[in-house]
């Protein structure tokens, strides 16, 4: 089969590619979420190959045997019904290799979602990402500093970043270090990382957010602890602060280089609620984690759980911007439990 | 008024297909004065209720759209070939992938396919047309309108920007502060009325009117497939209503169902369009696998193996379509638990897939396959479409998700399973049915050519994105650098798009000399086939069959050629029917200039529009016209003509 020829070729670059391969950069992981990730696709591109020699095999096979040639010429084929015993076979085989694959789906699924487990016992270090326009906004609350445009975050140590955009919906990623997920405008959401080989990383906004977006990159740069300690030091030493109004110049303009402060606009524009609890009954299970002692210190920066009050985008009066949401139990709820 | 607002910024390749779009029109109507064709198109297309007529307008409009679409995605390809292209701009190319996306999937995948449904159906069920004749027109009107107001988006205004899925806020007046999205809510909100029309019409057709003696177990598999195709659109078509009339209440009189502040959620956007968005996918693909187990049978002249489960898998894929919606957003942050429910729904539609798969390649076991265009298209499908799926459940893993989301590999993904899924289908369908409704076959010769540039070119196109979203290419990027490295597979990947793009021309060509030159066919069923369509005379006439046949078998036709089953019994008496009228095409007409008003918020005009609709609505509801008779000495003498003589 003459059409064959071209996919084979490009199967056999699949397979041969996918030990080494570097460019591949999600294949390349430098974390153990990433590796969860990589693993996982491996496996996925594995099992799946198995499928297509499958049906391959079968599809050559009933083509050569069965087409119109001059030995057959006058033949006509019998009525067939089917067959049960053949049919459920089809059905089950599939069955057995979905309940594996959703077996693997939920347990990696599981393990990203949640800080990886040579972390555990950690702390992680929390850093705010937050989108606007076509940056990125970095704030650390803890060591009150923050960046525009690339972050810094020690090796070996669990990182949690929680996300929100000023605007259109991004999509947070650092290929080699963890999944994507989505910043938005309305809710927090969280994505746990850590590295475990120093350098610089690629990060990207993968989700489609207007004409800037092809450029909307960061750099993600993993460091020693000294080297983050002498780092944060000397922004704190050397930086400016980050005032309300420089803030919203930031959020105004479209492209920005890197920018660095030793403060954060945390402050003055609290990030939107977390949601997440909602979502699933898992994220219970992330607060008995990491506990308490953060929604203590969200609760210290962030006091009010209404949306900022304060960004650009909020600025034409609007009678019910300072009433309570009646249209958001979700909200109301998270503060209720602590 | 500020007429700034229908100027679109300069350049060069805007003014270009401004004046190509002005010249061809000048053209059309200039010719059509010369040629006195006036009356004839009037008369003879704009008027009809024929459902093979209005299936024929649907094709054409889909071919014309396949080919608009094909410019957009030539010129991403193009766009994007090297590192820093300067061909198109953020904004132009942002505009380019939006209308590729919904032209493509909207006014070109189902359109094709509701005008094969419009040919095809009432054949095969031993109809002499569709229930609601009328309405059929409409729906047709309706779609047409709606894809034209699109299209002139391009050259007045400017076109949608956000991609096809406008997700909010960048769709809100906010971010998009051009009618771009305007056109948006209004264009698919015409032609999806007129889908919605056409789902209650065939659901109704399929039920009411099959001839006597095929039940639902008898029916072909393509009729079935039909028939699960429009109640999924019945089902889904409401949910993309409500959307976007919220989306054009929020960008045209300043609700906040989507915004940012004020209690408005953009993710209900995101809800409410994958409601409808991830069932719109099987309403283009599950017609496709009807069409293909047509063709399978007859080029293997053999009937479909494990009939049932086939007609179970379709049933079940069509539930499950509705209970996957939110695989769209896995990385939404919406935790374990929901994630893995939508992950193991997405993954179970690979189970009925699977099993037609295997039925398809056990219906060509111990068969006579004989390799002609539409076959080989059918068997095309079956590799290529497997890759399509597999890399489907691989999607499917949210946590796998969390690396292809958003990237080429969706992009190559979706356009595995598209692509043979449902364009390969339409393409073998078109090559079908072409005789039947034309009365003469495509160049066999031309048609493998087109056939082979396509499949190969079609590999080389997309088979890179897999890499590219590996490598971490997210789509819609209109630029990219050169240290990223994509520049190699993405010039392989144009090579291959100008390869499709040679095959898609070798089609039309063939079209166009196969007109001109093929033999007319002096057999009504050339391709040897199984079901009533092949029992009418080619051309069909406008009443279909002279005698409504009595079905006893699932292949009632094959039965009848093969073990003499008499399918046609009865005498032939008068046959009613309906008469044309221009109400439908005028009502399209109208809702065309609501629409357009409305995208540039002249109030009005709009409402004068609107009034003109009720009017309209009105005047259909209390037209009196009962048709015609044809009768029984003019069935008779046609159908002698037509026959040669044989009834």
């Amino acid at each position: 089969m003459k059409k064959k020829g071209p996919l084979y070729a490009l199967f056999l670059s699949l397979i041969l590619l996918l030990p080494g391969c570097s460019s591949l950069t999600v294949l390349n992981p430098k974390g153990p979420a990433a590796r969860t990730l990589s693993d996982t696709i491996i496996l996925s591109i594995l099992v799946m190959i198995g499928v297509l020699a499958v049906v391959y095999i079968l599809y050559i096979f009933v083509l050569v045997k069965y087409r119109a040639k001059k030995s057959n010429e006058g033949y006509i084929p019998e009525h067939e019904e089917g067959n049960k015993v053949l049919e459920a076979i089809w059905i089950i085989i599939p069955i057995i290799i979905v309940t594996f694959l959703s077996v693997v789906t939920v347990k990696s699924t599981h393990a990203v979602e949640n800080v990886a487990k040579e972390y555990k016992d950690q702390k992680p270090l929390v850093i705010y990402a937050s989108s606007s326009n076509w940056k990125w906004h970095f704030s650390y609350p803890e060591e009150g500093i923050e960046t525009v445009n690339y972050v810094n975050f020690p090796i070996h140590r669990a990182v949690e970043f929680r996300l929100y955009s000023f605007g259109t919906i991004t999509s947070f990623w650092i290929p080699q270090l963890a999944g994507q997920k989505y910043a938005m405008s309305d809710m927090l959401t969280k994505l746990n990382l850590s590295a475990d080989t120093a350098g610089s990383f690629i990060g990207k906004n993968s989700n489609f957010s207007g004409k800037g977006f092809a450029h909307m990159e960061f750099e993600a740069l993993v460091m020693s602890d000294k080297e983050y300690a002498e780092w944060v030091k000397e922004v704190k030493d050397t930086a400016p602060k980050l005032t309300e109004d420089e803030f919203k110049g930031l959020l105004a303009a479209e492209h920005l280089g890197r920018k660095t402060y030793s403060s954060t606009h945390l402050e003055f524009s609290p990030p939107p609620g977390d949601h997440s609890e909602h979502m699933s009954g898992d994220g219970t299970e992330m607060d008995i984690d990491n506990g308490n002692m953060d929604h203590q210190d969200n609760k210290d920066i962030h006091p009010s759980p209404e949306p900022s009050s304060q960004t650009e985008f909020d600025s034409e009066p609007n009678p019910e911007v300072n009433e309570p949401l009646p249209s958001s139990p979700v909200e109301e709820h998270t503060h209720e439990g602590h | 008024m500020d007429l700034d607002k229908f100027k679109v910024h300069g350049e060069p390749l805007i003014y270009g297909a401004m004046i190509s779009i002005a010249l061809a029109t000048i053209g059309i109507l200039v010719g059509l004065t010369y040629f006195k064709k006036w009356g004839y198109l009037w008369r003879e297309w704009l008027t009809t209720v024929d459902h093979k007529k209005i299936g024929v307008m649907y094709i054409l409009a889909a071919l014309l759209m396949l080919f608009r679409g094909g410019v957009d995605a030539m010129m991403m390809r193009l766009q994007t070939a090297a590192p820093e292209m300067k061909f198109l701009d953020a904004q132009h190319y942002n505009e380019v992938f939006t209308t590729h996306g919904l032209i493509m999937i909207l006014f070109m995948a189902m359109p094709f396919i509701i005008g094969l449904m419009n040919v095809i159906i009432p054949l095969q069920i031993g109809a002499r047309d569709v229930a609601f004749p009328r309405l059929n027109a409409v729906s047709f009107w309706l779609f047409f309108m709606g894809a034209m107001l699109l299209n002139i988006s391009f050259v007045i205004g400017g076109s949608p920007d956000a991609g096809w899925s406008a997700y909010f806020p960048l769709a809100s007046l906010e971010f998009s502060p051009t009618v771009g999205n305007n056109y948006y809510s209004l264009a698919l909100q015409i032609s999806g009325i007129g889908t919605l029309i056409t789902g209650v019409n065939f659901i109704v057709t399929i039920l009411k009117m099959r001839a006597p003696g095929m039940t639902l177990m008898k029916m072909p598999m393509f009729t079935w497939s039909v028939l699960i195709t429009n109640i999924i659109i019945v089902f889904a078509f409401p949910v993309l209503t409500v959307a976007l009339a919220l989306m054009m209440f929020d960008r045209l009189f300043g609700s906040q169902f989507f915004t940012m502040a004020n209690g408005g959620m953009d993710m209900l956007w995101a809800n409410l369009f994958w409601v409808w968005g991830h069932p719109e996918v099987y309403i283009v693909i599950l017609p496709a696998f009807g069409i293909y187990s047509e063709i399978i049978a007859t080029f293997s002249k053999k009937n479909l193996y494990g009939y049932t489960s086939m007609v179970v898998s379709m049933l079940l894929i069509s539930l499950l379509s509705f209970l996957v919606w939110a695989h769209h957003f896995y990385t939404m942050g919406q935790g374990v638990m929901v994630n893995s429910f939508f992950s193991i729904t997405t993954m179970a539609i690979a189970v009925p897939t699977g099993v037609k798969i295997f039925n398809w390649l056990f219906t060509l076991r111990k068969g006579r396959i004989t390799f002609t265009t539409p076959m080989l298209y059918t068997l095309a499908f079956i590799p290529i479409f497997t890759i399509g799926g597999v890399t489907g459940v691989m999607l499917a893993m949210a946590s796998a998700d969390y690396q292809y989301h958003n990237t080429m590999f969706l992009v190559a993904h979706f356009h595995y399973v598209l692509i043979p899924g449902a364009v390969f289908a339409v393409i073998a369908g078109f090559h079908y049915w072409f005789p039947k409704v034309f009365g003469f076959r495509l160049n066999e010769r031309l048609g493998k050519h087109a056939f082979w540039w396509i499949i190969i070119s079609f590999n080389v196109t997309f088979f890179p994105l897999f890499f590219l979203g590996l490598m971490g290419m997210t789509r819609r990027m209109y630029t990219y650098s050169e240290e990223t490295g994509f520049g190699p597979l993405n010039m392989l990947s144009f090579a291959g798009a100008v390869g499709l793009a040679i095959g898609f021309v070798i089609l039309v060509y063939n079209i166009y000399w196969s007109t001109r030159y093929m033999p007319r066919d002096t057999t009504s069923d050339p391709w040897d086939g199984r079901t009533l369509e092949w029992a009418t005379p080619s051309p069909i006439p406008a009443y279909n069959f002279a005698i409504v046949p009595k079905v006893q078998t699932r292949d009632a036709f094959w039965s009848a050629k093969q073990d003499n089953i008499p399918l046609f019994e009865d005498k032939i008496t008068k046959i009613h029917l309906p008469n044309n009228t221009g109400k439908p095409f005028i009502l399209g007409v109208i809702f065309f200039f609501l629409g357009f008003f409305l995208v540039f918020s002249m109030w009005i005009p709009a409402i004068v529009a609107g009034i003109g609709i009720i009017i309209m609505l009105a005047a259909m509801s209390f037209d009196r016209d009962h048709g015609f008779y044809v009768s029984a000495e003019e069935v008779i003498a046609t159908e002698k003509k037509l026959r040669g003589e044989t009834v």
